[in-house]
């Protein structure tokens, strides 16, 4: 319990330290939860109600942007979080076999976290990078042209 | 600006970065500081100069063009020795220089006019001074000493520039709004979010060439009197966005941004905004709404950004290839940019070709340039001989046209009577193995997430469109399906907030028109023509062709298939999951798929 609330106390007060760097006014918010999403892996209930306090908004504002975007997560995350394009143009070079070659070798589905904490599996939109599919990001390294007798090799680089 | 004698480019290629490519730069950069030639080499990195996979890690020598290819950190000492210190050329690993090997950007084709990608590949996107030599700034100059700010906007009006986004408004119109509208505070905006799978022409824009829309953005602010902007790029770009900072850095270090701007009374600053990860943030309203803080929602329109915008005030927002095109038009002149293109729509627009033709991969066409020219001229035909079946333009809220379409110029105004819209640029070409039914359904998936459920026809539309399009493929289609979709496609459309919901049902509706045929079979026949729709087609294998080499038995993932070796196999129909993998493995052609 004693560590629990040292823990606390530390999130904090990197919480204070993000909000003061990046600013409290209103049009701060996203960078701010961008921040925290990148240093703690999401955005707990904990920071929710200390941002509250620090940029003068109500909780349900908070957490009703957290929620909307993406890239923000409200909920906790692994190590590594591992993002696969599901666009068109990397599903139809191959993405679609990559991406089960991928939930295989992790035994996850899209949106889950290992039970060791140490992957998340999240799909995401067209990265850009449509000349070199399927693409991979494992947090942000980017692998392209990936194919699926690579997966193994990608994930054993992150042990 | 520093000269060295030489210039390696290292090719940081994901594959060579698997190699070892960033181990090697390393390397190298400590060989040549310990042999004292630090300042005279210089080191960049660059995308693939050849075959990763045949010669990763690689990079040549300029000026020689020496491709050294298949390197490791241990060769760099010796290749450091030999080649600048001995100036001998390793044999060992030099390879026969092949042409460098860009799959986004290719040397311009027969038929391209490169306008705003001109500069890319051609200068240090990082360094300001290689834009510079590129007449980078001069616009800027020309318009602070010479034009005013009402000069600068008949200009643009003149050129009859359109905004590439997608909508096609008068660019100059649009600055002539903001210009007009009441207020001492007004903000330029660059939109940035360029959302569209498949379309990557802005993300080109930004990394190689970020100054061309810098300096626009600047003139834009000259003349409708802002002193603030914002560059609203989406996260999924982070080269993108460390390029655009490192760009505004270097341009307020030279008095090109900030206070008294090249010595005048205008003053104007510009911030980077990252996106988090919301398709419909690239809709102008959202955008504002996501940059202020908040949910990155549609509201309705007017009134107008130019009017109310950014924290209430008139502001202007512009997509980045149309920044890009400013500087070029107020150099070489309005008459010069209005001389390609077609009557309404004038100037060049780039694109994302990309499906199944042999050139893929960013291109800048003028318009007015019929879709078989891109299809055929500059996209190379159909790969494998195949027959053309549909090109779809415009991203996922635009349409598929058929063959007998491909004669249309490509304006603004052809491709939306013709049911289908520009968008930002992105054009996939399909040929005859693609189901309509199927791609509609795709297409229909993609929005359906992406809706961000503010308004009711939207969310709930899209859904059941989806669902619909999801029977029709499965199986379950019956004839009053045909009329719901019509029916709710044309409500989906006239009711939506913004142009995600009003574009939505265009895959659809596109699809229904010229290729009810598709849907007919699906239906009626419950046969997918295109052999697409899994659970339409069974596969048979063919007791002529097989040999018996057992070869999909073994692979079959449920074991449906029997036979005895050297004996015609059979696949049991119901334990068969059509997954289609002995379609793939079978070397006889033996497998069959009605």
């Amino acid at each position: 319990m004693v560590s629990d609330q040292i823990k606390e106390t530390e999130q904090l007060e990197d919480i204070r330290e993000i909000v003061e760097k990046i600013g409290s006014t209103r049009a701060d918010l996203i960078p701010v939860l961008q921040e925290i999403t990148n240093k703690f892996g999401y955005i707990s209930q904990l920071a929710i109600k200390e941002l509250s306090d620090l940029m003068s908004l109500p909780t349900k504002e908070i957490l009703s942007v957290a929620t909307f975007y993406r890239m923000l997560s409200t909920q906790p995350r692994g190590e590594h979080i591992i993002q696969f394009c599901e666009s068109a143009p990397c599903h139809v070079v191959g993405g679609r076999e990559v991406f089960s070659a991928l939930q295989d070798a992790l035994g996850l589905e899209p949106g889950q976290t290992s039970a060791d904490n140490k992957w998340t599996l999240l799909t995401t939109s067209c990265l850009g990078v449509c000349g070199i599919g399927p693409v991979i990001l494992v947090d942000t390294d980017m692998y392209g042209n990936v194919t699926s007798d690579q997966v193994k090799n990608i994930l054993s680089r992150y042990d | 600006m520093a000269f060295y004698r030489s210039t390696v480019l290292v090719s940081v290629d994901p594959v060579c970065i698997e190699k070892g490519a960033y181990e090697l730069i390393d390397s190298l950069q400590d060989e040549l500081i310990k042999q004292g030639l630090i300042d005279e080499v210089q080191i960049l990195e660059t995308t693939r100069l050849g075959d990763p996979q045949v010669y990763g890690p690689d990079l040549t020598i300029y000026p020689e063009g020496t491709h050294y290819t298949n390197l490791t950190y241990y060769d760099i000492p010796r290749l450091v020795e030999e080649h600048f210190i001995k100036g001998r050329i390793l044999k060992q690993y030099a390879a026969v220089m092949t042409d460098a090997i860009d799959e986004e950007l290719t040397a311009p084709k027969t038929k391209e006019i490169r306008v705003v990608l001109q500069n890319i590949g051609e200068i240090d996107p990082r360094n300001i001074e290689d834009y510079f030599a590129f007449d980078g700034y001069m616009a800027l100059g020309k318009v602070l000493t010479e034009m005013s700010p009402d000069d600068v906007i008949q200009e643009i009006l003149d050129a009859k520039l359109r905004g590439r986004g997608g909508a096609g408004f008068p660019t100059g119109l649009k600055w002539r709004f903001a210009k007009q509208a009441e207020g001492d505070v007004k903000y330029i905006i660059c939109n940035a979010d360029e959302g569209d799978p498949g379309a990557f022409m802005n993300r080109r824009v930004l990394e190689g060439d970020p100054h061309s829309v810098i300096e626009g953005m600047i003139i834009a602010a000259y003349a409708v009197g802002s002193s603030q902007g914002y560059i609203y790029c989406r996260a999924e770009y982070p080269i993108a966005v460390s390029t655009l900072n490192l760009a505004i850095k270097q341009a307020r270090s030279f008095g090109l941004l900030g206070k008294n701007i090249l010595g005048t009374d205008f003053s104007f600053d510009l911030e980077v905004r990252v996106g988090a990860g919301a398709f419909v943030c690239g809709e102008e309203t959202a955008l504002l709404a996501s940059i202020e803080g908040k949910r990155g929602e549609p509201r309705a329109r007017p009134p107008f950004p130019a009017v109310k915008g950014l924290w209430g005030k008139p502001t202007n927002i512009n997509n980045v290839e149309t920044y890009a095109n400013v500087p070029r038009i107020i150099l070489k002149g309005a008459e010069w940019f209005s001389s390609m293109g077609t009557e309404k729509s004038k100037g060049t627009k780039t694109f994302a070709l990309a499906g199944d033709v042999n050139n893929t991969g960013l291109i800048e066409v003028p318009f007015g340039i019929a879709l078989r020219e891109i299809s055929y001229d500059v996209g190379g035909g159909i790969k494998g001989n195949k027959k053309f079946k549909a090109v779809q333009t415009g991203g996922p809220m635009g349409g598929c046209l058929p063959e007998s379409y491909l004669d249309l110029p490509v304006d603004y105004e052809t491709l939306g009577e013709a049911g289908s819209i520009m968008g930002s640029g992105g054009m996939i070409v399909m040929d005859e193995d693609t189901c309509m039914v199927d791609i509609a359904r795709f297409f229909m998936e993609f929005t359906q997430d992406e809706s961000c459920g503010k308004c009711v026809p939207c969310r709930v539309g899209t859904h059941r469109l989806l669902e619909i399009l999801e029977g029709i493929c499965d199986g379950h289609g019956t004839e009053e399906d045909l009329e719901e979709l019509q029916e709710l496609s044309d409500q989906i459309r006239k009711n939506s907030l913004c142009g995600l919901g009003q574009g939505a049902p265009n895959p659809v509706v596109s699809t229904l028109k010229h290729f009810m045929d598709e849907y007919k079979a699906h239906i009626y026949e419950k046969r997918c023509p295109a052999k697409v729709c899994r659970s339409l087609i069974t596969f048979e294998i063919l007791d002529g062709p097989c040999t018996g080499c057992t070869v999909c038995a073994r692979n079959c993932p449920v074991n449906a298939i029997s036979g005895e070796r050297k004996e015609t196999h059979v696949i049991d129909q119901d334990a068969c999951i059509k997954c289609g993998i002995c379609y793939q493995v079978c070397q006889f052609d033996a497998i069959q798929i009605t």
